[in-house]
C-alpha cells in the first residue's frame, strides 16, 4: 500500500482504485492507484523512465481515447464526478483540464490563430473578445512582451522556449480548472526552462497543476507535493520537502538519493 | 600495377559510367524537349487558339476545341478524383488505423490500380460506361481519369498525413477539438504543401494520358462542351495528327504535344517548387 500524505486544500481531483491497461497489454500499467490532488496546488508526478508517471497524467483529460483498445478501471473524479465512464463529454471534459506536451506543439498559424484556437473551438466569434482574451492569455503566459507587437507571425518562426509559452497560453486562454504537463522543459535550455517554471508558480492562482517530470530537482522547486511511481505503483506520496528530506518509504529513499532510476 | 593502383582506376572508371549514365538520362530529355520547342513552335500561333480542329489544308484551322475539350476532362476528373483521393487517403491515415486490417488492403489495392496499365482502365471504362450508353462521351473519359487520379492521391494524402507529427493531434485534441475539426484545421494545415504537390503531380500525369481516352471520351472535330458526346483532348488530337498523311496535321499535332508537355512541366515545377518551400519551413 502506498503512502500518501494528507491534502489539506480542496480534492479537485481524486484518483480512486485506478488501474489503466494499454491495449495488448496483458496486465495493468497502473496498478490499483489512490491519490488526491489538491485545488491550487502543484502536484509532481516524478519516477524513472516507464514507471507510469506521463500514462497517469494522460488519464486525467482521457487523452489514451485517441487510441483504441486502452481500458481504464476504477474512478477518476474530478469535482467528485467520475470521468472516466463511457459517456463522459471528453471534449468538454479537455476544455476543463488542458495539457502542455513534452515537445512545444505550435500550430502552423499565426501566434494569435494559435492562442484562439481552443476558444474558437468554444465558438467563440467576436473579434473584440478573442483579442481581449488572447491578449490576457500571453500577458499571463509571459509572452505579451515578446511577441504582442507581431501577432500575425507565423508561431513556428518563435524559439523553442516562446513556443512553449505559446503553448502554455493557448491552454490557459480557454481558463481550464486544471493543467497537466507532460515533461515541459524537457527539450528547453536552462533559460527557458527557469521562465516554465517561474510561469507555473504564478499559474497556481488560477488553476491545479499536475506536472510529470524527469528532473527531482525541479519537482522540488516548483511543486507542493510530490508523488512518486515506480513500476505502475504509486509508492509514495507527500509535501514535496517531506518527500525529499523525509521520506518514508524505502523504494523513495532510494530514488531520491540516486541509488537507481 | 599494385591493388592500390587497381582500385583507383576502378573507382575512376565506375565515376566515369555513372556520369555518362546520367548524362544520357538528361540528354534524352533536353532532346525531347528540344524538339518539341523546334517542331511545335513552327505550327504554333494565334490560330492554334481561336480557330477549331479543321480538315488539311484549311488556314483557318486550330486547336482551340481540343484544348477546351482537354480542361474539361482534366478538371472534370480532378473535381471527382481530388475529393475521393484526398478522403480516402484521409481515412487511411487519420481512421482506418495506421496498421489496421482494411488500410493496408486499400494501400495495397490502390498501389496495383497505380500500376494498372492506362489502356486497361480506358478497356474497362469502355465496357461499363461507353458500351452501355451505346457511344463515346465525355462523362466516360472523365471517369476514366478520375479513375487513374485517384490511387495517386489517395496514396500522396496518406503519406503527407502521416508527416505530421501525432503531438500536433494531440495538442488539438487536448484543446476540446473534435477530431475532424482536429484533421481540418491542424493536420491538413500542417501538411498544406505536401497535399497540393500531390495533387498537382496527379494532374500532371493524367493530363498527359491518351489509351483512357481512345476508348471513352474519343475525339470530336467540333467545338463541343456537351458531356454527353464524344469531346475533343489534346492528347487524342495528337495521336490523330501526326498519324495522318497530311503535313499541316502533322505540325499541329506537334503544337499540341508542346502544349501539353509545357502544361505537365509547369505543374510539375510547381510542385517541386512547393516540395522545396516545405522543406525551407523546417
Amino acid at each position: 500500500m502506498a503512502t500518501v500524505c494528507e491534502v489539506k486544500e480542496e480534492h479537485i481531483i481524486e484518483v480512486k482504485n485506478f488501474s489503466f491497461t494499454y491495449a495488448g497489454a496483458d496486465k495493468p500499467n497502473l496498478k490499483k492507484i489512490n491519490m488526491p490532488i489538491g485545488k491550487n496546488a502543484v502536484t509532481a508526478l516524478i519516477g524513472p523512465s516507464g514507471c507510469g508517471k506521463t500514462t497517469l497524467l494522460r488519464c486525467f483529460n482521457r487523452m489514451h481515447d485517441l487510441y483504441p483498445g486502452n481500458r481504464y478501471d476504477g474512478e477518476i473524479l474530478l469535482d467528485g464526478k467520475n470521468i472516466l465512464g463511457k459517456k463522459e463529454d471528453l471534449i468538454a471534459l479537455r476544455t476543463r483540464v488542458g495539457m502542455i506536451f513534452q515537445k512545444p506543439t505550435p500550430f502552423p498559424m499565426s501566434i494569435f490563430d494559435n492562442v484562439a484556437y481552443g476558444l474558437r473551438l468554444q465558438g467563440i466569434k467576436s473579434k473584440s473578445e478573442l483579442e481581449g482574451r488572447v491578449e490576457t492569455a500571453l500577458k499571463d503566459s509571459a509572452l505579451w512582451n515578446e511577441v504582442g507587437d507581431r501577432l500575425k507571425n507565423p508561431a513556428s518562426a518563435l524559439s523553442g522556449g516562446q513556443q512553449q509559452r505559446l503553448c502554455i497560453a493557448r491552454a490557459i486562454a480557454v481558463e481550464p480548472e486544471v493543467l497537466l504537463f507532460d515533461e515541459p522543459t524537457s527539450a528547453l535550455d536552462p533559460i527557458s526552462t527557469q521562465s516554465i517554471e517561474e510561469l507555473v508558480l504564478k499559474l497556481k492562482d488560477k488553476v491545479t497543476i499536475a506536472i510529470v517530470t524527469h528532473n527531482m530537482q525541479q519537482a522540488a522547486r516548483i511543486s507542493d507535493y510530490t508523488a512518486f511511481m515506480y513500476m505502475g505503483d504509486l509508492i509514495e506520496m507527500g509535501v514535496t520537502e517531506e518527500l525529499f528530506i523525509t521520506p518514508k518509504e524505502d523504494m523513495t529513499e532510494q530514488y531520491i538519493t540516486g541509488k537507481f532510476g | 600495377m599494385t591493388r592500390q593502383d587497381r582500385r583507383v582506376l576502378t573507382d575512376k572508371i565506375i565515376t566515369a559510367l555513372s556520369f555518362i549514365a546520367s548524362f544520357i538520362g538528361i540528354a534524352a530529355l533536353f532532346w525531347i524537349l528540344g524538339v518539341l520547342f523546334y517542331k511545335g513552335f513552327t505550327a504554333l500561333n494565334l490560330h492554334t487558339f481561336i480557330y477549331d480542329m479543321a480538315p488539311p489544308g484549311r488556314a483557318e484551322s486550330g486547336l482551340r476545341n481540343a484544348l477546351v475539350g482537354q480542361l474539361i476532362l482534366v478538371a472534370g476528373a480532378s473535381l471527382i478524383g481530388v475529393p475521393v483521393g484526398v478522403l480516402a487517403g484521409t481515412y487511411l491515415s487519420e481512421y482506418g488505423g495506421r496498421n489496421g486490417k482494411l488500410a493496408k488492403l486499400v494501400r495495397d489495392i490502390s498501389d496495383i490500380m497505380m500500376s494498372t496499365p492506362s489502356i486497361v482502365i480506358g478497356a474497362f471504362v469502355y465496357a461499363i460506361v461507353v458500351a452501355p450508353m451505346g457511344h463515346f462521351s465525355g462523362w466516360a473519359g472523365i471517369i476514366a481519369l478520375a479513375i487513374m487520379m485517384i490511387p495517386i492521391v489517395l496514396r500522396t494524402t496518406d503519406d503527407m498525413l502521416q508527416l505530421v507529427p501525432g503531438s500536433l493531434r494531440e495538442a488539438a485534441v487536448a484543446l476540446g477539438a473534435p477530431k475532424y475539426k482536429m484533421i481540418i484545421q491542424v493536420v491538413y494545415r500542417g501538411a498544406k504543401s505536401g497535399l497540393v504537390t500531390g495533387i498537382l503531380l496527379s494532374i500532371a500525369r493524367i493530363a498527359g494520358e491518351t489509351a483512357p481516352l481512345l476508348f471513352t471520351s474519343f475525339s470530336n472535330n467540333f467545338f463541343s462542351t456537351d458531356l454527353n458526346k464524344p469531346i475533343a483532348s489534346l492528347t487524342v488530337t495528337m495521336f490523330n495528327y501526326a498519324t495522318s498523311p497530311y503535313e499541316d496535321w502533322i505540325d499541329m499535332g506537334w503544337s499540341a504535344a508542346l502544349i501539353l508537355a509545357l502544361f505537365v512541366l509547369g505543374a510539375n515545377i510547381t510542385a517541386r517548387f512547393l516540395i522545396r518551400k516545405k522543406k525551407g519551413e523546417k
